[in-house]
């Protein structure tokens, strides 16, 4: 099939379920609000589904690996160590005073920071080889967690409840406050990318043809990064983690439009996770009424897939 | 030994002599320490809850150590443990299954499923990193918590659909404060999978060396796998049950040791298993200090601990490399 059919059959598909996620059982009454409510969801949903599928697939391309995905690097444990951090240190009250803004962009800077960090031992004077950078990022995760746990056991308990809903966002519970000023960041960096999707096709086939063929592959690459980092520390503020979406729809979209072109990997990818993400959730939420969070058979389904496609082809 | 030169096997015993000094005055420390003042403490408390608890930390710490070395052998991989291999995940699935089928099952029945089921996982984990080539060795724990995760998102989803996420939260904070005399006495079988480490101690670094290497080197293969294995998902399973999941220890210890004195396990086996129980208690330690009279959970100082350590390590080795 043409990349191009692809694409529109995509788009049709994603409208579709759009208009499903919102018309499908409306109740009797106070349509209006409910309507309401359903659409902050559905922005929600395709703005998150934008920022895992842009940044995962960004991230594969710099690293030349296709089992690697930047949200294992422990962005989310971290997220939460600075909420709880903000709420040991000022108090519920001052947190729920400096507002939910101030608070989502401050995290998304410590997260940017961090994830810059770690990425610079790639391009320092000791190169680390990407696969050790993800690893300590794991490890790094893993002490975010304990230390968040400790600050959460020394907090007032009635004040951890009242901020508790705060730090735990998942798919149920959409962190709607962020949703604008997270949706014109991610707009944004969409948009710019479009200047840069050369530059992506020329990295992806490697360090050395990328630099013969006049790419400073050193600052693309950390430029890159940068927006890989802004975008899981977005996705993550907004829904929490969600480790294999990212990988499922990048590798997904790699089949079904074999090309290394980012101008039709990339609205691919971005088209399949949104699909992914709206039709999971009127699944979940108004056909089977499971009480379980999407992120867990998403998580599930991810990591089958991923597996069993590194065990059939043999190789990473 | 008759071919390690004196020098070294005098240094060895003085090392191992230390450490084993050390362990006793933290035991010492752990027992004297709690909310009710040394002075006050009656034989009744020591019996019933400071000796029980000193010795599951000192057991659980050992036991956790070796099975992380061995682990490691098995795998041929210095970041492969149980907690990264997913014996853990697999472990924790059998214990939520067997509380989900029978609730009233004894601390024996748990232990046996998690056990089976920890062993079963493994066995699949290491056939799947067989069948895939992984040229980067941190590739190898990166498919294996992939592989956790998929089995935690199975439990999880259990555990929603039987009202057991609490459980599973409770297993994954593994702590020492509700060890008490009657409750942790299954323990005591890490002992003789110890034993047995350390008599398979050799095979074990042999068959680390591949699968040709050690058979011309006259180590039956598979069996000597499945001795590991029993050992690992065993260790696994006890700790599991009784105390919960404590991080990092199975990954830091071991890698502290074989960096300074290399890979043979039957040199190191008693340093890795004493280094294991010190680590451990003195997490104890520091855990029942912090918030004194209050008590964080021992996975908590645990993984703060032994995740400072190992960044230190793998930072430390790049440098020492450069």
């Amino acid at each position: 099939m043409q990349p191009r059919h692809t694409l529109t059959i995509l788009v049709i598909l994603v409208a579709l379920s759009a208009a499903l996620f919102l018309f499908y059982q409306l109740p009797g009454g106070a349509v209006a609000y409910i309507l309401e409510r359903r659409a902050i969801k559905l922005a929600a949903l395709i703005v998150t589904a934008v920022a895992i599928a842009i940044s995962t697939s960004i991230f594969q391309t710099v690293s030349g690996n296709r089992i690697l995905t930047p949200s294992i690097l422990g962005l989310d444990t971290l997220y939460l160590l600075v909420q709880t951090l903000l709420m040991f240190l000022l108090g519920a009250k001052s947190l729920a005073m400096m507002g939910r803004i101030s608070d989502f962009l401050l995290s998304v800077a410590v997260m940017i920071v961090f994830s810059l960090a770690l990425f610079s031992l790639l391009f320092g004077k000791h190169t680390m080889p990407l696969t050790m950078v993800l690893f300590l990022g794991m490890v790094f995760g893993q002490l975010f967690g304990a230390l968040a746990s400790f600050f959460q056991l020394l907090i007032d308990p009635n004040e951890f409840l009242t901020v508790q809903a705060r730090m735990f966002a998942s798919f149920n519970s959409v962190n709607t406050a962020l949703l604008f000023s997270s949706s014109v960041i991610v707009a944004a960096i969409a948009c710019a990318l479009v200047f840069f999707l050369d530059i992506l096709d020329v990295l992806s086939l490697g360090r050395e043809s990328a630099i013969t063929l006049g790419v400073d592959h050193r600052r693309a690459s950390r430029l890159f990064l940068i927006i890989v980092a802004i975008l899981t520390a977005i996705a993550t503020a907004l829904v929490g983690p969600v480790t294999f979406l990212g990988l499922l729809v990048v590798s997904l979209a790699r089949q079904i439009a074999p090309t290394y072109r980012h101008s039709i990997i990339l609205p691919t990818s971005c088209l399949l996770s949104m699909l992914f993400l709206i039709v999971g959730q009127l699944l979940f939420e108004r056909i089977f009424h499971f009480n379980t969070p999407i992120s867990i058979i998403i998580n599930f389904a991810g990591g089958i897939y991923l597996l069993s496609h590194l065990i059939l082809r043999g190789t990473v | 030994m008759p071919f390690v030169n004196d020098q070294r096997y005098r240094e060895d015993f003085m090392h191992r002599y230390i450490l084993l000094t050390l362990v006793v005055i933290f035991s010492l420390a752990s027992l004297s320490l709690g909310v009710i003042s040394f002075e006050e403490t009656t034989m009744h408390i020591l019996v019933q809850s400071r000796l029980p608890r000193t010795i599951s930390i000192l057991i659980s710490g050992m036991s956790l150590a070796t099975a992380g070395a061995i682990m490691q052998l098995l795998t041929s991989n210095r970041f492969v443990t149980p907690t990264t291999g997913s014996t853990t995940e697999w472990a924790k699935l059998g214990l939520l299954i067997i509380l989900i089928w029978t609730p009233q099952a004894s601390v024996v029945t748990k232990t046996l499923f998690s056990f089976a089921f920890g062993f079963a996982g493994t066995i699949s984990f290491l056939f799947i990193i067989k069948r895939i080539k992984l040229k980067e060795a941190t590739l190898v724990p990166l498919v294996g918590i992939i592989y956790g995760n998929i089995i935690a998102s199975i439990a999880t989803y259990l555990g929603y659909q039987h009202d057991l996420i609490q459980s599973i939260q409770s297993w994954t904070q593994g702590t020492f404060a509700l060890i008490l005399k009657g409750r942790y006495e299954v323990l005591y079988l890490s002992i003789p999978c110890l034993i047995v480490a350390m008599l398979y101690a050799n095979r074990f670094t042999l068959i680390s060396m591949g699968r040709e290497i050690s058979i011309s080197l006259g180590v039956r293969y598979q069996a000597t796998l499945y001795v590991g294995l029993l050992i690992v998902s065993t260790i696994s399973a006890l700790v599991l049950v009784t105390v919960g999941v404590i991080p990092f220890i199975g990954l830091v210890v071991p890698n502290m040791v074989t960096l300074y004195r290399g890979e043979n396990l039957e040199q190191n086996i008693t340093t890795i298993a004493l280094l294991g129980g010190l680590f451990l208690l003195a997490c104890d330690i520091i855990s029942r200090l912090v918030l004194h009279p209050f008590e964080i959970p021992i996975s908590v100082t645990a993984s703060i601990i032994g995740c400072l350590l190992f960044i230190l390590l793998i930072v430390g080795r790049r440098r020492h490399a450069a």
